[in-house]
């Protein structure tokens, strides 16, 4: 019988810090760890000695003075004598602003030609593909100069609208287009709480009762889901959600006392509505076109991802073949569709960036732009920019990627 | 039998019936009309939709297009000529093509050098493309970029000479110890590129003479649509390499190297590339000794390559995590070590899953190359909306310059993505 012995006790050894695996890689990441303090540390030094050199120091103080510029579009308050703070506020705002608008549209954009590109009618789904290579090939700042070009050089001025037979007329005698930005009529409230000036607060209270809209009619959706299950009819809920929609917010702005301000032409320029600028509409519109491109593409390639059993299963069980495609194709499609739709929306929110170049005050032009400049606190504006794009992606893939989590096929 | 067939029947035809042509609504053009068109009434309407659209952007552009004026030497002059009709004014481009593929202050006596730099570049990019071409092309391929810079910046050929002798030291110096493990041949062939730039930084300082063969061109005066291809093709080819770094890192089981490759690769996928540019701009100088003097392209090379290296290596990460368990399985019993079974089993099968990704990202880089008019340098929408519009003689020639940008790019672009899709059908091995 032999006697069990333990394995003869190696003693260490320097080379075993490359040679055996149980040491290397401790010894590679205090490598790299020593690598990553050395850059950073000389990175550091040479910042403090150009700082130094330039009489600078790094301070956020600066968000508290005054901008001492202007900014044509803006959602809230402003004034030039108001805090670079306050700037970056609006420019955070317009970048949200142009940023869920274009996500809008490009998502309308997209699925129509997408689905429409799939389309039997030839002509048409060659003008679909035609479009989304002509717009996806194109660089976006290349469009959105396009738009603003034409937003600023072929739209009329104010002035073509006067005189007797005027060159340009408005469109329905409600909208303005000009080279000025268009002029839209704006809702307002004759009767609403705080006056004329507290506009915010009752656009606070719409939008309350249509969060509560959208609450009630989920339990109505909810309660006929259950209604199905048991008893195997689903009661009609068409009629019931749109009056749910529509009846509260109607009574509202009943309440409150809703008017349009229509645009007029006075003097130079039109006076009252609402004025959307150029830039506005060139970054919202490229946008949307741009990526609407991209996301026909993610739409088609969804549609094309369900096997063909699913329709001919759904027409075998004699589903009408309108129906096919919004209760069979669509709802697996859209699983498809969706985590490349999470980073179309993720490239508008970053290219929104590109407002600089048309002049649109989003968070880029004041905080990166005018701020930077007037300041000349380019460390700290630029870090403050990237933080805000940082959150803003997380917050939007956060986000989304809950919506994909409920829509994905639950396995069991 | 055969004798009552006969009597029963009255008359039997011997000969087949000529095929008569089918009708004329089932064959030929009606009837693909018919079915691609006009299949129901909706498809009617949609295809009559679809005429009437392209015949007003047919009908708004085609004139225009035709009736374009091509030698005049202003704006004015044009409209002089036009008297009031809308027709194109080329002359825009033909008197300002060297300003929007070269920019406005390359010298115009060397327009050769940065043509014959793009000419060989196809030459350089062949052997890459296209595999089938015998391998040795590729040794130019290698040279490609030395000469490339020579050619465009001109001055001393001795430093790009002495930049090639590093990387080959570090060649040799590599297949010299890779033969005892991978991380004495990596750091072994580091050392060794470093210690002959630095010997050949001082000789080249000392050598260096007033005349070069080639006059020496500044950074600073590149730009056009030279300048985004530069920026796009420096900043691929370099990134790609980085990348795939990168997505090893992020797979990495070591944590420290894996949670810099992923705070790394996070937070440049989550800002804009105009804010890298503007640190490129700002802030990067800062970065730097005082005493260095780092031009503003080589900034934005670098951080454009760190923004493509970011999404290159999602890609490529893709492509890793796409291959089966059992090929890192394979390469660990066949006793490989990491470098070998990287470079031998997973790389090559991961980086063919991911290349139509990486040209997608290619194709995307090479349109951002545009944001840098942002930050005053002037590419071709740099040049278009800075010194071409603000000239007195071509203030207002907005489509014409700007169809031109539009065209060279949808050129280029829609060319790379022809040859991804060329390249993913040539790929596909397994059998469908």
């Amino acid at each position: 019988m032999s006697t069990l012995t333990d394995p003869p006790k190696e003693s260490f050894r320097l080379s075993m810090l490359l040679n055996d695996t149980r040491y290397r890689s401790m010894t590679f990441q205090v490598i790299a760890a020593i690598v990553l303090a050395l850059a950073l540390f000389y990175i550091y030094t040479n910042l403090v000695a150009n700082l130094q050199a330039a009489g600078l120091n790094i301070s956020f103080s600066f968000l508290g003075n005054a901008a001492g510029y202007d900014i044509n579009q803006t959602l809230i308050d402003y004034t030039s004598q108001s805090s670079n703070l306050r700037a970056a506020a609006v420019g955070i705002l317009n970048t949200l602003l142009v940023a869920v608008l274009a996500c809008v549209t490009a998502t309308v954009f997209g699925v129509v030609a997408g689905v429409l590109r799939l389309s039997d009618n030839w002509l048409v789904s060659k003008l679909m593909a035609a479009y989304v290579e002509i717009f996806r090939n194109i660089p976006v700042l290349i469009w959105i100069i396009i738009i603003f070009t034409i937003m600023t050089a072929v739209m009329p001025s104010p002035r073509d609208f006067r005189g007797d037979d005027p060159a340009s007329s408005m469109l329905l005698d409600l909208f303005a287009f000009t080279n000025r930005g268009v002029y839209v009529p704006g809702p307002f409230f004759t009767r609403g709480i705080g006056g004329a000036d507290g506009s915010g607060f009752n656009w606070l209270i719409v939008i309350a009762t249509l969060v509560g809209s959208f609450l009630a009619t989920r339990r109505v959706t909810a309660r006929a889901n259950k209604i199905q299950e048991e008893a195997g009819q689903r009661p009609k809920t068409l009629w019931l959600n749109l009056a749910i929609w529509l009846a509260p917010v109607a009574l509202v702005c009943f309440i409150m006392g809703l008017s349009w301000d229509i645009p007029a032409l006075k003097g130079f320029n039109f006076q009252g509505g609402l004025k959307v600028g150029g830039p506005l509409i060139a970054l919202w519109f490229a946008l949307s076109i741009y990526t609407g491109a991209f996301i026909a593409e993610n739409v088609r390639a969804g549609i094309q991802a369900v096997s063909k059993g699913q329709t001919e299963a759904a027409e075998a069980l004699g589903i009408r073949p309108r129906r096919v495609m919004s209760l069979v194709v669509l709802p697996q499609a859209l699983r498809v569709i969706i985590p490349p739709l999470i980073s179309q929306y993720l490239n508008i929110t970053k290219n929104s960036s590109l407002a600089i170049a048309v002049g649109y005050a989003d968070i880029t032009a004041t905080l990166g732009g005018i701020t930077l400049n007037q300041t000349g606190r380019a460390i700290e504006c630029v870090l403050l920019l990237m933080l805000f794009y940082l959150v803003i992606s997380l917050v939007i893939s956060t986000v989304m990627n809950v919506y994909n989590n409920s829509m994905k096929l639950k396995e069991r | 039998m055969s004798d009552t067939h006969a009597h029963s029947v009255a008359f039997v035809r011997e000969t087949a019936i000529p095929p008569s042509p089918a009708p004329v609504n089932a064959a030929g053009p009606i009837k693909w009309m018919r079915d691609n068109l006009f299949a129901t009434w909706a498809n009617a309407l949609l295809t009559v939709a679809a005429l009437y659209f392209l015949y007003i952007v047919l009908a708004a552009t085609l004139p225009w297009i035709v009736g374009g004026l091509w030698t005049t030497g202003s704006l004015a002059e044009c409209r002089e000529i036009l008297q009031g009709k809308s027709a194109a004014c080329f002359s825009v481009l033909t008197e300002r093509w060297n300003q929007l593929l070269f920019g406005f202050k390359y010298p115009d006596e060397l327009y050769w050098r940065p043509g014959l730099a793009f000419v060989l570049l196809f030459f350089a990019a062949a052997p890459v493309l296209f595999f089938d071409m015998p391998r040795k092309f590729l040794a130019f391929t290698v040279l490609y970029p030395f000469i490339a810079y020579w050619l465009i910046w001109g001055g001393s050929i001795l430093s790009p000479i002495v930049a090639l002798v590093g990387f080959s030291a570090g060649y040799v110096a590599y297949s010299k110890l890779v033969t005892r493990n991978f991380a004495a041949g990596f750091f072994g062939s580091v050392v060794a590129a470093f210690v002959v730039w630095f010997i050949g930084g001082y000789i080249v300082g000392a050598v260096a003479s007033e005349n070069p063969m080639l006059e020496a061109v500044p950074s600073r005066d590149l730009g056009g649509f030279m300048l985004n291809l530069m920026l796009g093709v420096t900043c691929v080819s370099l990134s790609i390499p980085l990348g795939i770094a990168l997505a090893l890192g992020r797979q990495s089981s070591m944590p420290l190297i894996k949670w810099i490759c992923v705070i790394f690769i996070e937070f440049i996928r989550g800002v804009p590339l105009i804010t890298l540019l503007f640190v490129a701009s700002v802030m990067l100088a800062y970065f730097f000794p005082p005493e260095a003097n780092v031009d503003l392209f080589l900034r934005v090379v670098i951080m454009i390559t760190m923004f493509s290296s970011a999404y290159i290596a999602e890609v490529i990460r893709g492509g890793l995590a796409a291959l089966p368990k059992g090929q890192y399985e394979a390469g660990d019993s066949l006793g490989l070590d990491y470098a070998q079974s990287m470079r031998l089993i997973i790389l090559p099968q991961a980086l063919k899953i991911s290349i139509p990704g990486i040209v997608n990202i290619a194709v995307g880089l090479f349109k951002d190359t545009t944001l840098v008019s942002v930050i005053s340098m002037f590419d071709l929408v740099g040049m278009i909306r800075g010194p071409i519009l603000a000239s007195t003689d071509w203030n207002g020639v907005y489509w014409e310059l700007l169809g031109f940008a539009a065209l060279l790019f949808f050129v280029v672009c829609y060319g790379i993505s022809q040859y991804s899709q060329w390249l993913e059908r040539r790929l596909a091995t397994d059998h469908r």
